[in-house]
């Protein structure tokens, strides 16, 4: 991936507003594959009795990842669309630490794309969330033949 | 046989409003969302008021898949709460008054939820429904729809798979 469309893809990312609300920050983009991580924050927390932050708020982390995996794919170009997303919770999230979420696209036909992504906090031997997607593939559009 | 006089309706409502209140309002995310939570009888439907930090696409403009994810698990969560709060509540096991943000009822956890996404979400307001369609001792299985403008045209769908907090007093 060349750095000007890695970085065309950064900007694309970094500006998404809920992305923004959420803190989130583009810390690797490459050849579909993607990494994107999310403060802790007081804000996003679900359980108030223990401070674990909300299962939806990493949904959106990895689902943000998985996209941004989707659209730096050297054969996917530009937008993309989720169509579903599986997270499977392994474990809650320890208060107060960094959620990062890693994406790969391993698979892209002419309209769908496959990701899958795990979500680390400081303990990188132990995954607090997996995912799995499908997602829209919008081409450029093809020269006439 | 005699039956005991039902009690005032006002009394009822209250109760159980104050109830739906503090498990709504004590989870941060929820208020971070903006999610409110609209009751008729034990039915509740989610709402989620447009905001532009739920947006994920500002070209289109659409919500933010995380956004949809995150409010129809939120609904799922509250439904599958608040049928276990309810059936405390109604039998006499659970003082609705003794529920603050301090004493608030355990929640499901979530082991695992999928989201499909049918149509993008609009710059509009979002309501979602909860089913529970099984809810054993440990684990529970809860289906969402959610919808904007029609009732018919849901945006998006979920399931998800629960664990069950442990009983009360052991």
């Amino acid at each position: 991936m060349t750095d000007s469309k890695a970085k065309i893809a950064r900007q694309f990312i970094e500006a998404i507003p809920h992305s923004r609300a959420l803190g989130m920050r583009v810390d690797h983009l490459q050849d579909g594959v993607a990494e994107i991580s999310m403060p802790y924050d007081e804000a996003l927390v679900g359980d108030p009795q223990t401070g674990v932050i909300h299962g939806g708020a990493v949904s959106a982390l990895m689902d943000t990842c998985c996209g941004a995996a989707v659209i730096c794919h050297p054969e996917a170009m530009s937008a993309t669309a989720t169509i579903d997303l599986r997270i499977d919770y392994m474990r809650p999230a320890t208060p107060g630490q960094r959620i990062a979420a890693r994406a790969e696209c391993y698979h892209v036909t002419r309209t769908v794309a496959f990701v899958r992504a795990t979500a680390m906090d400081e303990d990188r031997k132990r995954p607090v969330a997996t995912a799995t997607g499908a997602f829209t593939v919008e081409r450029a559009r093809e020269t006439a033949k | 046989m005699t039956r005991p006089r039902p009690e005032p309706v006002q009394v009822v409502k209250q109760r159980r409003d104050a109830a739906l209140s503090a498990l709504v309002h004590g989870v941060p995310y929820i208020r971070f969302l903006g999610i409110e939570f609209d009751r008729r009888g034990d039915e509740l439907t989610a709402i989620m008021p447009f905001d532009e930090k739920l947006i994920g696409n500002p070209m289109l403009p659409a919500l933010h898949g995380g956004a949809t994810a995150a409010f129809l698990e939120v609904t799922a969560i509250i439904g599958l709460g608040w049928s276990m709060l309810w059936e405390e509540m109604e039998n006499g096991k659970l003082d609705p008054l003794a529920v603050d943000a301090q004493h608030l009822p355990r929640l499901p956890k979530t082991i695992d939820f999928t989201v499909d996404y049918l149509r993008s979400g609009l710059p509009r307001d979002a309501y979602a429904r909860a089913r529970v369609n099984r809810s054993g001792r440990r684990y529970a299985s809860v289906h969402v729809e959610g919808w904007q403008d029609n009732r018919n045209r849901l945006f998006a769908q979920a399931t998800g798979h629960f664990l069950m907090p442990p009983p009360r007093n052991g």
